[in-house]
Formats: C-alpha cells, structure tokens, sequence
C-alpha cells in the first residue's frame, strides 16, 4: 500500500509544477482578457467598468465588421486554393515519377521558411516585378486586388504542407482498392472522386483543420504585404487586435474583440468536429 | 489528374509538369538571391535588369546587412530561444504526457488534468497577448525568459496529447519489472520511459523547433522596446533602415533564411515525418 502512495506522490509532485505553470502562462491571462473586455481599460493608466459596453460597440463598428469579412473571404479564397492545388499536386508526387523524393523535398521548402521573410520578399515581387512584366500598377497598392496576392502568398506556403498530408493520405490507400476499381471500369476523374477521394477523408479533415488555423489567424502575411491597407481593407481580425489594442490604445475594446473571435473559433471547431466525423468513410 | 493515376512505369510528362511547377517554388527564392547579389546601382526599372544575374560577384550586401541587422547576436537570441524552448518542452511535456496518459483511465484526477490542458489548444494568442505583455511586464520577464515561458505552455497541448498517445505502444511490464528490481517512479521514467519515446521526441523536437523558430507574434509583442530582436523580428524592426536599398534588405532576408534551410537540407527525412506524425496523430 506504501509503495502505491510514495508512487501517486510523485506523479502529483511531476504535475503540479507544470499545471501552475500552465495556469498561470495560459488561464490567468485569458481570465484577465475576459475581464478587460469588460472595461475601458486603454493599456495604461486607470480604467472603469463599462459592463457590456465594448460588445454592444464591437457589432456596430464598421472597422470591426470589415476585418471580420475580409478575414473570412481570405480564409475561404485560400482554403479552396490551397487544398485544390495540393490534391493535384499530391496526386502527382504520389504517381511513378522520376525523382520523386527530391521533389517532394523541393515542394516542401516554402513551409520551413518564416512567413513574415517570405511576406517581404512577396512585397518587392507584387511592387516592383509583377508590375513590370504586366505593366500594370501594384496589386498591394489597390483596394480591390491587395487581398488577392495575400492570398497568394498564404496559399505559396500552405500548399506545401496539405500535400505532404495528402500524399500521406494517398499512401494508405492499398492497391487493391484501385485493381478492383479498375476491373469496373473506375478511371481518372471517376476513380478520384469515388475511391481515392473518400478513403482520404480523414487527411482532409486534417487539413481543414490546419487551414482554420493558418488563415483566419493570418498575422504575419499581413504585417509583411499590407499592414492592413491600402485603406484598412486588408485588415485580419489578428492585425486588428494587435494594432489597435497595443498601440491604438484600445486595449478593452480589442479584448471584446479577441473574446468574440476565440467564441467563434471554438464553436467552428466543435461544428469541424462534428462534421468531420460523420464524413469520413471507413475501409 | 488522369496521368497521374495511368502511370505503370514511370511517367515522363508527370515528371515534367512536376518540375516545371517548382519554379513557383524557386522563383522568388532566386528573385532574392540574384538582387541581394547586386549593387543599387545594378537595379534598373525592366524585367531583365531586376532579375539577371549580377556582373560581378560579391558578398558585401551580405557584410553590410550583417552589420546593419546585428545578425549574430539576432541569430543567437532566436537559437537560444528555440533551444532552451526545445529542452524544456521536451523535459515537462514528455512528464505531464507519461503521469496523464497512464492515470487518466484510472483516475478523475488526471482525466481533468489532462481535458484541461488539451482544452488549451483552443485558446487563441490574440486573446492572450494583451494581458501576457502586462503580465510579463510586472513579472519582470518582458525578456528571452518570457517568451520560452509562453512558448513552453503554448505547445503542451498538442506535445502533451502526442506523448500520451505514443504511451498506448509501451507496455506497462517494462515499468513494472523496473518497479520490482526497486526502481522509484522517478527514477524508472527517465531511465526506462523517456529514452523509449525517442521516436516520439524527435516528432516533438521538429514541431515546436520550426513553429518557434519563425515565429514573429509572440516576441514582437513581449519583447518589444527591449531592443532585442529574433531573427524575423530583426527584418521587421530594421525596414526602415534597409530603406529603398533593396539589395541590403534581401541580403538581410535570405541570412534570415540560410539557417533554416541548411537544417532542412541535413534532416530533410526526419523534419518530414516529424511534421507529418504530429498532424496525422
């Protein structure tokens, strides 16, 4: 009986320490967000309660709203880009082709580089090259196209981890599957959408969820390509948050914000779950 | 998308297509390359002149940026901070994952401990990183130190799950016959558990090393007037400087490059499955 108490006191003993550090880096900050969301606090300086007030404002500010919408058709766009691109390119890296392994590597590299170097090379590419060959003007300098070459430049890098995923995905699927295919006549557009498709659900599932991730939080691509302009139409929710919370001296406001967008983010996950379970096929 | 399925042997125009498509890849990475190797005065307004190769040979775009940036010391502030994060997530998340993985059938204890932390995962940093800066601030740690804290918890959800998971594959009897020849728990796990879950560190190790490494948030916001800089911070808070010089810039960005991309090319494989592991799991 000793024995199993000195054993439980030492599992308490490993855990405790990384609970209260868990604790303190991760609840008592998104307790204290809560809490600020509920005043006007401007960073520094005293503040005051203002109940629901932030909230109330957060659905009538036009900034707000806008970055919300272009948050969500920067998601979208991308997420439809990159998951096509990646199947076809997965599909391809997948098929007997002369060194496959090198260029899997080769697809791979813009996901290890950091994207905020990679928005910056992007910058001068959209400021200065792709005008001199289309000899047009900037994209990043028009409200109508700027978010299109972010989109771009999220979707250069993306892609390359969904197809390291799907080609993974592609690899469970055993050849019987496409010999019996093949004697009922299954072939190209067909046999993709019937056989292959569904047998790699679960890994679209996955990077579903990583889209979610990478996108609706788009920071960096921002702060490299835009900073949010020209005229505050390629503003993230994250941009927003970070530029007029820590310097905009709109710390409770933007709290509100955060709160709303983390209630949005986790009622997204559980539908993602949900969903995902229910469509994925079993072998 | 028909060719690719048709392919007995192997196929050519595949192959082809395949490597015609890496230009997009290699582009702007030569793009980068080419005008980081010449002077201001190479750079004219057509096609031709931003991207031909430059007449002469010469590093001292590199030099000056190197300077400039202070590159070495921005390098090793990103280094130790990706190491020390590594060694400490490794160490506890490897803990916590092997104590919740093996009680949380058993106990209610630790089937919360272990909801909670996982619960973690949804929190997002933008809710976070107003009251961690204050936070930081008034512990004194608006420094290396804070940031390694922040990134330590930030990645135990998923490193936590990752490790209770690879426990399913070790068999309770190895622990038990340690147990028997009078080894504590202390002491069974780092002897017998942590050095079975290598496969499992190695995962862990590539997932948090590159999420780290290139991330610019966290320390943009903690670290922020301290005058210390990781190495994609370094190219945010030195723009102004480069100016329009966009030789010394890309100079600037592509040393910001060079140390990822020469891990990338000696542990390719493992950085491969590493990153594949940790999301398929």
């Amino acid at each position: 009986m000793k024995k199993i108490n000195d054993r439980e006191r030492t599992y308490l003993f490993m855990t405790l320490p990384i609970l209260a550090l868990f604790f303190c880096f991760n609840t008592l900050p998104l307790i204290k967000g809560v809490i600020y969301s509920f005043t006007n606090f401007e960073g520094y300086g005293s503040y005051d309660w203002v109940g629901l007030r932030n909230y109330t404002d957060l659905f009538q500010d036009a900034r707000v709203g806008r970055s919300y919408l272009f948050t969500v058709k920067l998601a979208v766009t991308s997420t439809v880009v990159v998951n096509v691109l990646s199947l076809i390119l997965a599909l391809g890296l997948s098929s007997k082709i002369k060194f496959k392994s090198a260029l899997r590597g080769m697809y791979f590299i813009p996901n290890i580089l950091g994207a905020l170097v990679v928005g910056y090379i992007f910058n001068y590419f959209f400021t200065y090259i792709l005008p001199a060959m289309t000899k047009t003007t900037s994209m990043l300098a028009s409200t109508r196209w700027a978010w299109v070459a972010i989109v771009a430049v999220c979707a250069w890098q993306s892609v390359a981890m969904n197809t390291i995923i799907y080609i993974s995905g592609i690899q469970t699927v055993p050849e019987e599957v496409y010999e019996a295919g093949s004697i009922d006549g299954a072939t190209g557009w067909f046999k993709f959408r019937n056989l292959t498709f569904p047998l790699i659900m679960p890994f679209f599932t996955i990077n579903m969820v990583l889209c979610k991730k990478n996108f609706l939080m788009v920071f960096d691509q921002i702060m490299a390509l835009t900073k949010g302009g020209p005229a505050q139409s390629t503003e993230s929710i994250s941009y927003l948050i970070y530029n007029n919370g820590m310097a905009g001296g709109q710390f409770g406001f933007q709290s509100a914000n955060a709160v709303v967008f983390f209630v949005l983010i986790v009622a997204l996950s559980v539908a993602q779950t949900k969903f995902g379970s229910s469509k994925e096929e079993q072998l | 998308m028909k060719k690719a399925y048709k392919a007995e042997r192997v196929s050519w125009p595949v192959t082809i297509l395949l490597i015609l498509g890496l230009i997009t890849v290699i582009f702007p990475l030569y793009m980068a390359l080419v005008i980081a190797l010449k002077q201001p005065s190479e750079m004219t307004n057509s096609i031709a002149g931003l991207l031909s190769l430059p007449k002469s040979f010469s590093l001292s775009n590199f030099r000056e940026a190197m300077r400039v940036t202070d590159f070495w010391r921005s390098l090793l502030n990103s280094f130790l901070i990706t190491f020390m994060n590594l060694v400490i997530s490794i160490a506890l998340h490897s803990v916590i994952g092997y104590v919740v993985g093996r009680n949380r059938g058993s106990s209610k204890f630790y089937g919360f401990v272990y909801l909670y932390i996982i619960s973690g995962m949804f929190v997002l940093f933008a809710i976070l990183m107003m009251p961690l800066v204050k936070q930081t601030a008034q512990m004194g740690i608006a420094n290396m130190a804070g940031i390694i804290c922040c990134y330590v918890v930030f990645y135990m959800p998923m490193n936590m799950m990752l490790y209770s998971g690879y426990l399913v594959n070790i068999p309770l009897s190895l622990e038990e016959a340690a147990r028997v020849d009078g080894a504590g728990t202390w002491k069974t796990y780092w002897s017998i558990i942590f050095p079975i879950m290598k496969p499992m560190h190695a995962t862990v190790a590539v997932l948090t090393a590159l999420g780290t490494w290139n991330d610019v948030m966290t320390p943009l916001v903690i670290m922020s007037g301290s005058g210390m800089n990781t190495l994609p911070l370094a190219q945010m808070t030195f723009q102004t400087q480069f100016g329009t010089n966009y030789n010394l810039a890309f100079a600037s960005y592509l040393l910001a490059l060079l140390p990822i991309l020469i891990f990338y090319l000696f542990c390719q494989k493992q950085i491969l499955n590493g990153v594949v592991n940790g999301a398929v799991k």
